[in-house]
């Protein structure tokens, strides 16, 4: 999942599904997000490289929406329902993440199983 | 309860009183009664302490049990003591001797063979110069211009070299070593040959000759001035310059008490290593007081008496050896009966931990507390002086003091608390009265303050700030392995041993230092805050 300033990033991704749970006065997904452009990369245990400031993800809480539509811990966020999650903030991730208006967030996420997975069926990289 | 109080000025150190009248004083502190004590201190009397053995053994006090009204309760011999000539007087008298005459037949000899040879190497030029006029006057060449500027350069050389000499060499010798001085003398060889072999060829190539060649005479005595410069110019860097550069780190501990110095030495001798830590010695360590040893003493022997071995197998203990195989079975025996102490004492509950602690507990309240009497009472007696001003001295001329009478004046209402603290630190014999006296009127001279003036009685200070009989300058051996004009290795060790301790010296080399270099740019350094939020959604 490393990447090279200047070219496209390529990876294998997931699609998820989350339906937002009403609890109260909030709109909760049941997960918590890590990293972003102003943090500190180097204390992401989720990361290989270490230099990755994407958004990850931190913590599941059990039998919560993202738990049902399959979210992992570790997981990288690539986009929420179309925006880029790849260069923003922490902030700017949290509110793309919990928009009042919007029930269901589809998210992009990447982990090393799926490219694992990918390179042992098809025996190479997908092709840009 | 008041018994008679008399303050003999005699008897503090018998002898050292004997020049000064003290019948003045004397009466004048007849009325010291202080009964207000509560304690057994019927008079103020010092007593005599028995006649000490200069050369060290100051325990011979016996100060197992330390009273320190021992002795309070007698009072003091009066004329007798005045005219008597103590042990210590006539030791001293033997020293003064011994400074003054010095009979030291190797030192005469190195400094009359030293002048020798100076006076050689001086009159060589002029010799040279002087010879061809005496001997062959009507051949010789007469001497040009360029000729009597070479007699300016030698003049001002051997001037040079006179100034050089007499400050490198005529200097007083600070210390008698056990051996020669190997670089002096090997330069003192050198030089000889060099005169030796240059009057040579001068005897040889011109007093046989008879040259007429003035010129080349005199560039031939310059030269030779030119070269003994030089050669004083090896023997500084001989002498002198080599052993500046730090080498060894030398650490010097005192055998009996433990004080321990390091000091950095360049490259010398064992013998001048040895004289350069003697006198570090002299003003770095505080004065060796056998006094304060005699507790540990006592300890040990306590520990020695507490058991006895007996022989309870009928076995004879071991007397004179009859053979080899008698030896071995007494060696045997001997072997087993220190075993067996070894294991019964170890066994043995000792309980003498718990009175040193609070035995030495007791010992520093006591001296806190005589150290506090001693301030107040050395504070009350320096506000009896003042300094006069010189209006005053018109008013008043008859009580007017120089600064001896007036330490004789304030010294009798401190006395005797400087004396108990003194007995209580043990420190009695290292001061007189006579001495203290002599520094309380500098410490007035120099309108030092009263803590000043007690500093050198609250801290043990370096030896030399004691009389001359604490110093002990003549009485110092070298013992060491290996010779003592080696020069000093990694892990040189050798003892210098003193009357009653001696100082253990070791030497480590100073290690080759490696170092190496990084830069670091003024523009590198740049910060950026560390954050790590986590948020749920």
């Amino acid at each position: 999942m490393s990447f090279v300033p200047g070219q496209p990033v390529i990876a294998v991704v997931e699609r998820i599904e989350i339906k937002k749970l009403r609890h109260g006065d909030n709109l909760i997904l049941g997960f918590s997000i890590g990293g972003g452009i102003d943090q500190d990369p180097g204390q992401n245990p989720f990361s290989e490289d270490k230099t990755d400031k994407g958004i990850y993800v931190t913590r599941i809480s059990q039998g919560g929406p993202a738990d049902e539509a399959g979210l992992k811990m570790g997981d990288k966020i690539m986009q929420v329902n179309g925006w880029d999650m790849t260069v923003v903030t922490h902030d700017e991730a949290r509110k793309k993440l919990t928009k009042k208006k919007e029930d269901v967030v589809r998210l992009l996420v990447t982990r090393k199983t799926l490219e694992e997975a990918v390179k042992h069926s098809k025996g190479k990289y997908p092709r840009p | 309860m008041d018994t008679e109080s008399t303050y003999s000025g005699y008897s503090y150190y018998s002898g050292r009183s004997r020049g000064s009248h003290r019948h003045g004083e004397r009466s004048r502190d007849r009325h010291k009664s202080r009964s207000k004590d509560s304690r057994s201190e019927k008079s103020v009397t010092i007593n005599t302490p028995p006649a000490e053995p200069l050369l060290g053994d100051s325990s011979v006090r016996g100060e197992q049990v330390q009273d320190d009204n021992w002795g309070e309760t007698t009072t003091a011999v009066t004329g007798t003591s005045e005219h008597s000539l103590s042990q210590e007087d006539i030791v001293r008298i033997t020293k003064d001797l011994e400074d003054s005459v010095g009979l030291d037949c190797r030192r005469y000899f190195t400094r009359t063979l030293a002048v020798i040879l100076g006076l050689l190497v001086f009159l060589t030029p002029l010799a040279f110069l002087v010879l061809p006029h005496l001997l062959w006057p009507e051949k010789l060449q007469s001497c040009g211009t360029a000729c009597e500027g070479l007699f300016i350069s030698v003049a001002f050389k051997l001037l040079i070299l006179l100034l050089a000499v007499w400050a490198l060499f005529f200097r007083p010798a600070r210390a008698g070593l056990p051996r020669v001085f190997v670089f002096r003398a090997l330069l003192a060889v050198l030089v000889l040959l060099f005169v030796v072999s240059y009057w040579l060829f001068y005897g040889v190539r011109i007093l046989d000759s008879q040259d007429e060649n003035y010129q080349g005479i005199v560039q031939y005595a310059v030269s030779l001035v030119d070269a003994l410069l030089f050669i004083h110019y090896l023997a500084i860097v001989l002498l002198e310059l080599r052993q500046l550069q730090p080498c060894f780190s030398v650490c010097v501990a005192r055998s009996t008490d433990g004080e321990t110095r390091h000091y950095n030495l360049g490259q010398l001798s064992i013998q001048r290593a040895a004289l350069a830590i003697i006198e570090h010695y002299y003003c770095d360590f505080p004065v060796h007081n056998p006094a304060l040893l005699s507790a540990s003493k006592s300890r040990a022997a306590k520990h020695l008496a507490g058991l006895k071995v007996y022989n309870v197998d009928g076995e004879f203990p071991a007397g004179p050896a009859e053979g080899p195989g008698n030896n071995a079975a007494a060696a045997g025996l001997a072997h087993s009966q220190s075993r067996a102490m070894i294991a019964a004492a170890a066994r043995r509950r000792d309980t003498s931990h718990n009175e040193l602690y609070y035995e030495e507990a007791e010992h520093e309240r006591r001296v806190r507390k005589r150290k506090a009497r001693l301030v107040v009472a050395v504070e009350e007696a320096f506000t009896h002086i003042k300094r006069m001003q010189e209006e005053e001295q018109k008013k008043s001329p008859g009580d007017v003091m120089d600064p001896r009478e007036a330490a004789q004046a304030i010294f009798p209402s401190m006395a005797r608390a400087l004396q108990k603290y003194l007995r209580t630190t043990k420190q009695q014999h290292c001061h007189s009265m006579e001495s203290i006296q002599q520094h309380l009127a500098f410490c007035i001279t120099n309108n030092m303050t009263p803590k000043a003036f007690l500093e050198s009685y609250l801290t043990p200070g370096p030896t030399l700030q004691y009389s001359r009989n604490h110093w002990l300058a003549r009485q110092w051996t070298l013992i060491s392995e290996a010779s003592v004009t080696n020069s000093l290795k990694d892990g040189t060790i050798f003892l210098l041993k003193c009357v009653d301790f001696s100082l253990v010296v070791t030497s480590k080399k100073i290690p080759y230092i490696q170092m190496s270099e990084e830069y670091i740019d003024p523009k590198s350094h740049k910060f950026v805050l560390r954050l790590q939020s986590e948020t749920s959604v």
